[in-house]
């Protein structure tokens, strides 16, 4: 069975036929075995670890959101806003989907400015991001470069341009004190408020309002289960619960009697303070100057910072909450209150003050601020002309002791508990507080400055208001608030004719022939009360408005001498009070008085006044 | 040639030369194939229908060639792997392709050389063995080893790792059919394995990366271990009995890379779970089975020969295919046979699946 020519040798048919067959054999058990092992292989791997890649599978396919809650606004008692929810756009990179990150980051930063230090944060962000999460590279996009990304973006994958919710103050510096800012969240803010809360959000309160009411701002974070394919992208929504917003805060604070306040305090820096007395509602609350809540939101730059920082005015710092002044000559009516309630004085009681005051045995000279002395005062004058020898001779009359306790009724180097963040307490002089404080006795000449409101009271703009309206309410007032209110309670008690002695003073400010502040009473349109006061800052005990009156103009500006007032209107019938602090302003009746003047009338222009009548 | 003989070929009266149980299972396969190819293009009715017509056309070629009489393979086998050949360095000349060569663009029509080798070799090889009596002598192996080498390593030039796989495989596997002697295949083992780390350096860098990330998936997850990995998942977590038809997540949601060619059989595990992949396996082992079955039963050893290695380049395919797809080889483009979609290869095998029908159809019938 040969059937071609060229076979060289003779074949045998059977033998190869059997070698053949016998090889098919061995390559059928071959193919055999290896379907055998193919069979195992995926019992192995669907039944065996079946749970282990149906896990995986839905891994791939499953991604769990927090959605962030609506921030709630914060609006003023009109219900105007103070802080509201903008949109805005932010550039997003998924890493896992972008194809060489750094060449994409490097032909993003040709489209829009990327910083370094958003650089920083992205880097940050990637180290301890979840897979197929998108990171921010840059926040707040301009509308143009929105535009620019978007016409490039098929060139970018993996590049989103996300919109989101960014919290934005339209009143800025106005309110920057307190109604603060938003910033990112950072490692600290998630420790202290709780990861789980915290998951979808990206900003949370840092300062004021925002931080203080941040439980009530923030609301619930929602959850979405959702499906996506390869790319992230997400192609049906499996499950979602809502997020809860947060509450919209009202505040107590009226947005125009602030920016009157605002105004009022003209270049100064300073802080301006507007209580109602009955209910201590705050009505206006300044710190001046301020600065632009809205950097800190997108995270300030470098230069921003540092320039708010070094501003020979200080933006940052909050002078009502926690600004440290000697209270001066505004501590004169609880002195005189102290004094009634002693027997000390009676209102008619006199006092020659021919210009200075010496405790016996000693030499040294308290002086008046008017150089010749007053003559003959009782207390009427004593607090009209701010007579320093009366309350000097008062003082020292009546120890330290009685005067820490009348201090201390009125709230002073207590904090008053206003709903803000950094409230500091101030210094209520007394002889324990010396002795823990520098291991000292207490001096009688201590006792003498004290009378006057220096040497180591310490109050803040915001305390002397609360005090002030204690005194105006007669010993009764609220501690002040912005957005839960608090409960009014009598404070300090005093026979009636005690009070009609001290107001009748702190009129006689503004509207006596000698007055301190007569200056503004043809400003007003109400009747107002309230007394004129001298921090030093460049210490001379006993100067006070002497200083004030002849050095104002011949001081470097930052030596001279804060101005303050604390008063209230109306008269008969107190409502508001307002404390007005001009730093370096010199005297109180020549900066401090006015501004708090125009305050008072701004309030009753606005209606605040006679609307608290009713109820 | 003996007028006496009897003629099995075309003669005065036109054979039936068709297996029906061989073709009766082949088309059962291509159904199912359309099935899940129907899923795995996300119901794309289009390509399905595509597909089918190119399955037609080599249920045409399967006819054509069982139907060619054993001399005319014999006489035209030398002209065809030599034409073949020609066309394998014009692909590296003039060839087209993303990335790699494997194309010659003939105006009309795309072909693709490399598959014609696969029907070019064995016919080559078979006619070269049984010229002389087996087991083949040095002078034939040397011959053999020359016919082997010069397509391989034109194919590995294109560079096109998974036909010189299967096409080197097919080869040695005639040489084992034919009967090389056991000392010698120990040799080339450990011949082979001596000159690995030469080879390894010889290795397209891409096809180094491969291999690497086939040891070590892990180590590149999103790169080229996505793939083993995706599968994986995509096949453990299809279970029992799957997720059901058109509702794997891996194969729909982009996890899956080209579901609907080299990583079908993805979709299928995933879809149709153990049960459908058992199924599919004992389906192409019967087809395996009875094909080396017919080759074991043809008349003369050309035949054998010939038949026993087109099956067995069948076998290969379906390994190399599912032992990837399921992690345990390493990433290489080899479709799954008459499932994947894509048409030369289907033709290709069809055709061969044809020649095993011919060469089986003129059997001796002994008692």
């Amino acid at each position: 069975m040969i059937t071609h020519e060229s076979s060289a040798t003779i074949r045998n048919e059977r033998e190869e036929s059997q070698l053949v067959q016998g090889r098919f054999r061995f390559v059928v058990v071959v193919m055999l075995a290896v379907f055998v092992l193919l069979g195992w292989r995926f019992a192995n791997l669907q039944v065996g670890e079946h749970e282990l890649y149906a896990a995986r599978a839905d891994d791939n396919r499953i991604r769990l959101n927090a959605l962030p809650p609506n921030r709630g606004l914060i609006l003023d008692r009109q219900g105007r806003v103070l802080a509201e929810n903008r949109p805005a756009y932010r550039l997003a990179i998924v890493p896992e989907r972008t194809p060489g990150l750094d060449q994409t980051i490097e032909r993003l930063s040709d489209l829009v400015p990327v910083t370094a230090e958003e650089l920083r944060r992205f880097e940050r962000q990637r180290q301890r991001s979840r897979r197929f999460e998108s990171l921010t590279l840059k926040s707040n996009l301009s509308d143009e470069e929105v535009a620019r990304l978007a016409i490039q973006r098929h060139r970018l994958p993996g590049v989103e341009i996300e919109p989101y919710l960014t919290r934005h103050y339209p009143h800025g510096e106005l309110l920057s004190h307190v109604v603060g800012y938003v910033g990112r969240i950072d490692e600290r803010d998630l420790r202290r408020l709780g990861r789980e809360q915290y998951r979808a959000t990206s900003h949370v309160g840092k300062t004021g309002i925002e931080r203080y009411y941040e439980h009530l701002l923030h609301g619930q974070p929602g959850l979405e289960r959702v499906e996506t394919n390869a790319q992230g992208r997400v192609l049906r929504v499996l499950e979602r619960s809502d997020p809860v917003p947060g509450d919209d805060l009202v505040l107590s604070l009226d947005l125009e009697l602030q920016q009157a306040a605002y105004e009022a305090l003209g270049d100064f820096a300073g802080a301006v303070v507007a209580l109602e007395v009955e209910t201590g509602e705050v009505l206006a609350l300044v710190s001046k100057p301020g600065f632009d809540p809205n950097l800190f939101v997108h995270g300030i730059s470098q230069f921003d910072y540092s320039s708010l920082l070094h501003h020979h005015q200080r933006p940052l710092f909050n002078r009502f909450l926690a600004g440290g002044y000697e209270p001066g000559s505004t501590v004169k009516p609880f002195i005189a209150l102290a004094g009634l309630e002693a027997g000390t004085i009676t209102p008619e009681t006199r006092v020659f003050s021919r210009g200075w005051f010496e405790l016996p045995g000693h030499s040294r000279r308290y002086r008046d601020w008017r150089r010749g002395g007053h003559g003959w005062v009782d207390l009427e004058l004593a607090l009209a002309e701010s007579v320093n020898v009366y309350f000097y001779q008062l003082a020292s009359e009546l120890g330290i002791d009685r005067i820490s306790r009348e201090l201390a009724l009125f709230g002073i180097g207590r904090a008053t508990g206003l709903d803000l963040p950094g409230e500091i307490s101030g210094v209520l002089p007394t002889r324990s507080w010396k002795r823990a404080t520098f291991g000292e006795p207490w001096y009688p000449g201590e006792t003498v400055i004290t009378g006057i409101g220096q040497g180591f009271t310490v109050v803040t703009p915001l305390q002397l208001a609360h005090a002030t309206a204690a005194l105006a309410g007669r010993g009764t007032t609220a501690p002040p608030w912005l957005v839960v209110p608090t409960e009014s309670a009598r404070m300090v008690e005093h026979a009636d004719e005690y009070w009609d002695a001290v107001f009748d003073g702190l009129e006689a400010v503004i509207y006596g022939p000698s007055g301190t502040a007569r200056a503004v009473a043809r400003e007003l349109s109400v009747r107002m009360a309230g007394k004129t006061g001298t921090a030093q800052v460049f210490g001379r005990p006993g100067d006070e408005e002497e200083v004030a009156e002849r050095e104002h103009d011949e001081l470097p500006e930052h030596l001279r001498n804060h101005a303050l007032f604390a008063g209230f209107a109306p008269l008969e019938n107190p409502q508001i009070v307002v404390v007005a602090v001009a730093e370096h302003g010199g005297g109180g009746a020549r900066v401090a008085a006015p501004a708090a003047a125009r305050v008072v009338r701004a309030a009753t222009e606005l209606g605040l006044l006679r609307a608290e009548e009713q109820p | 040639m003996n007028a006496i003989m009897p003629r099995p070929g075309f003669g005065p009266t036109l054979r039936w030369r068709l297996d029906p149980w061989l073709l009766g299972m082949l088309v059962i396969l291509m159904a199912l194939g359309c099935l899940v190819l129907y899923s795995a293009t996300e119901q794309n009715i289009g390509m399905v229908w595509r597909q089918a017509v190119r399955l037609s056309m080599g249920l045409v070629a399967l006819a054509v060639f069982a139907h060619l009489p054993p001399r005319l393979l014999r006489l035209w086998a030398p002209w065809l792997y030599l034409a073949t050949l020609l066309m394998l360095v014009a692909v590296l000349l003039f060839g087209v392709g993303r990335g790699a060569q494997r194309w010659l663009d003939l105006g009309i029509i795309r072909f693709q050389p490399s598959e014609a080798m696969k029907l070019a070799l064995p016919l080559m090889l078979a006619m070269l063995l049984d010229r002389r009596r087996l087991p083949p002598d040095w002078f034939t192996l040397g011959m053999a080893a020359v016919l082997i080498a010069l397509p391989v390593a034109l194919i590995v030039m294109q560079p096109d790792l998974g036909t010189s796989v299967l096409l080197g495989a097919s080869g040695l596997c005639m040489l084992f059919l034919a009967g090389l002697r056991w000392r010698l295949i120990v040799a080339m083992v450990v011949a082979l394995a001596a000159a690995a780390p030469l080879l390894w350096l010889n290795l397209h860098q891409y096809q180094r990366h491969r291999i690497l990330t086939f040891l070590n998936p892990e180590s590149d997850p999103l790169g080229q271990g996505w793939n083993i990995i995706q599968s994986k998942i995509a096949v453990g977590s299809g279970g029992l009995t799957g997720k059901g038809w058109l509702a794997g997540s891996q194969s729909h949601l982009e996890f899956l890379p080209e579901p609907h060619t080299d990583f079908i059989f993805s979709v299928l595990a995933e879809e149709f779970g153990f049960v459908g992949v058992a199924s599919m396996l004992v389906l192409y082992a019967a087809i395996i089975g009875r094909g080396m079955y017919m080759a074991s039963k043809c008349r003369d050893s050309f035949g054998r020969l010939l038949a026993g290695t087109l099956v067995f380049l069948f076998f290969v395919y379906v390994a190399v295919n599912v032992g990837m797809i399921s992690g345990l080889l390493p990433v290489v483009g080899v479709p799954l046979p008459l499932v994947s979609y894509g048409g030369t290869s289907a033709v290709t095998l069809l055709a061969g699946f044809g020649i095993v029908m011919g060469l089986y159809s003129r059997r001796r019938f002994m008692g």
